[in-house]
């Protein structure tokens, strides 16, 4: 099993999820708010007359954990529909699942997701 | 001083002081067309007392999340102390029979003659002015006072330092008596109130010193504030409070000059938000919400002196100034390491100290002192020569060294008693747990990079 981490613009938050119930192998998300940068630059806001720098941007980070036949599926899809092209547009990391359950049967393995 | 004068001869017959009369009955008596006056003044003065909520948003507004019940507590407090301090002192020392032009000694605690309708109108008119000044004070030490410091501040301020200076200029002191002009006159209180409140402020800033984070190798960072939506709600309210601050002076709805305060007043709010707006917009090139909000504020506090004795088009003037000035005290100001987190300093202590001196120069001759007849006061633009501008000076000068030299007495031995502020720990954790034990918003995770 893998488990797909994107980290993506907010506002493509919605196209992604719809994009990825069509998608096959997927069987839900977690959804966290975060704030980051990579190569993007921060913007410079204003208080009171005094400028600040805000280089920590909003980001949402979903967590998608899937077997790994569908893997390559769901990863097109976030990136297709994820993009924009401008700078800070995000990434994805892929990691390894050891073991998966349900909680409110016990199951484990492939059949828990 | 006249006005209390006319309001207790119009209460009794003989021009004599009464003997109290609580029920009232009396003094309808002796002058059937008081109610509507009552009614004015009392609706005036509730409408005063719902600019602390005014403040409490603006503060609120102004400053980080970790700190906003603390920031409540501290608006609760100095209205509730300063109701009761100045019912049980502060009434006395400000109105009481007058020693040497100094100060009043009489009427403590509202008891013998002073239980009357009208001692009480006078005391609740009072009141809610006096905790005007107590609660801007509030926003110049906020996110670092300890709380107790707060306490006994608004103490002191309530019993002493306003009323004394109050008596001065309102209270049949000496500052009213000058001999120059008509003496030194504040309809509603540019001084007494908002410059006394704004210096007192600057005393705490400068013996507080600034918050944590707030200079990075002598440069003054911006640390905004969490909610401009809450900030933009107060200053709608003070906006809205201030007509009762302003037309409510008259202390009597018989005279009509009441819509002439209130257009003053609105004016100076729409001139100071504007020229705010723009003196800053020419400097950073952004449209500031938040000094275009201490903006309104500022030509509400300078209009706030002259509201009664000007034109129209002179309060447009004298707030698009006090904008201006505003603007570039408060960067002045953080230049030189006094950090006022919502600028009360330059808001209400150096637009107070314009709008006093304002008077001098555009009192234009159509209204007296709180009065339809002579004298009337008359500054320097409408030949009334320089005489009204040096008791404006006069007053000024004397507002300044008293508001700050009293702050700066007060809270230096605060703090050489028991420390005035709070841990560096508690400042970075925020004052609502630490103070507090509770935090304003626990649903919500409050992390700010600082």
């Amino acid at each position: 099993m893998k488990k797909i981490e994107a980290i993506i613009r907010p506002e493509r938050l919605e196209a992604v999820k719809e994009a990825l119930k069509a998608t096959p192998g997927y069987c839900g998300m977690s959804v966290t708010a975060i704030q980051g940068h990579g190569r993007q630059g921060g913007i410079v806001e204003q208080f009171r007359g005094r400028e600040f720098k805000v280089e920590m941007l909003p980001k949402v980070k979903v967590e998608i954990v899937c077997s790994d036949e569908h893997l390559e599926g769901l990863v097109s899809t976030i990136l297709s529909v994820a993009k924009t092209g401008e700078i800070g547009d995000g990434k994805i990391f892929i990691y390894e699942v050891l073991d998966a359950l349900r909680i409110r049967t016990g199951e484990r393995g492939k059949g828990a997701l | 001083m006249r006005k209390w004068v006319i309001l207790l001869t119009l209460m009794s017959n003989t021009g004599l002081a009464l003997a109290g009369d609580p029920s009232g009955i009396e003094t309808l008596r002796h002058n059937p067309g008081l109610p509507v006056d009552y009614i004015w003044v009392l609706v005036c003065a509730f409408l005063v007392m719902f600019m602390q909520a005014g403040f409490a948003m603006l503060e609120a507004g102004f400053c980080r999340s970790k700190n906003v019940a603390n920031l409540i507590a501290k608006n609760l407090i100095d209205y509730v102390l300063a109701s009761l301090v100045f019912f049980v002192f502060g009434y006395a020392l400000m109105v009481g029979n007058d020693w040497k032009g100094i100060l009043g000694r009489s009427g403590w605690m509202m008891l013998g003659d002073a239980y009357d309708v009208g001692k009480y109108l006078q005391l609740f008119w009072m009141t809610v002015f006096c905790g005007t000044a107590a609660t801007i004070v509030s926003g110049a030490v906020a996110e670092r006072l300890k709380f107790g410091a707060y306490l006994l501040y608004t103490l002191i301020v309530s019993s002493l330092i306003y009323p004394i200076c109050g008596h001065w200029i309102w209270g049949g002191g000496w500052l009213a008596k000058l001999p120059f002009g008509v003496g030194a006159v504040d309809f509603a209180g540019s001084g007494v109130v908002h410059a006394l409140g704004g210096l007192v402020g600057l005393a705490g800033a400068y013996v507080l010193g600034p918050r944590y984070g707030k200079y990075r190798n002598g440069a003054p960072q911006a640390i905004p504030g969490h909610s401009l939506a809450l900030a933009g709600l107060g200053v709608f309210i003070l906006w809205f409070g201030w007509f009762g601050f302003n037309a409510g002076s008259t202390y009597t709805a018989q005279h009509l000059r009441i819509s002439v305060i209130a257009v003053n007043t609105n004016l100076a709010a729409a001139a100071g938000g504007l020229s705010a707006l723009l003196a800053c917009l020419f400097k950073t090139r952004r449209w500031d919400v938040g000094l275009g909000l201490n903006g309104v504020i500022s030509g509400l506090v300078a209009i706030t002196a002259p509201c009664a004795w000007v034109e129209g088009w002179a309060s447009v003037l004298i707030g698009a100034v006090a904008g201006v000035l505003m603007y570039q005290s408060v960067r002045w100001l953080e230049e030189r390491g006094i950090d006022d987190p919502v600028g009360a300093v330059s808001v209400h202590g150096i637009c107070g100290l314009w709008g006093i001196l304002s008077v001098g120069i555009f009192a234009d001759g159509t209204y007296g002192l709180y009065s339809c007849d002579p004298p009337f006061v008359k500054g320097l633009l409408y030949g009334g020569g320089f005489g009204q501008l040096i008791s404006q000076s006069v007053y000024a000068v004397v507002l300044f060294i008293w508001a700050l030299g009293t702050g700066l007495l007060m809270f230096k031995l605060m703090d050489r008693a028991f420390g005035i502020r709070v841990n560096p720990e508690v400042e970075i954790k925020g004052l609502d747990v630490s103070e507090h034990h509770i935090s304003a918003y626990p649903e919500f995770s409050t992390k700010g990079i600082l």
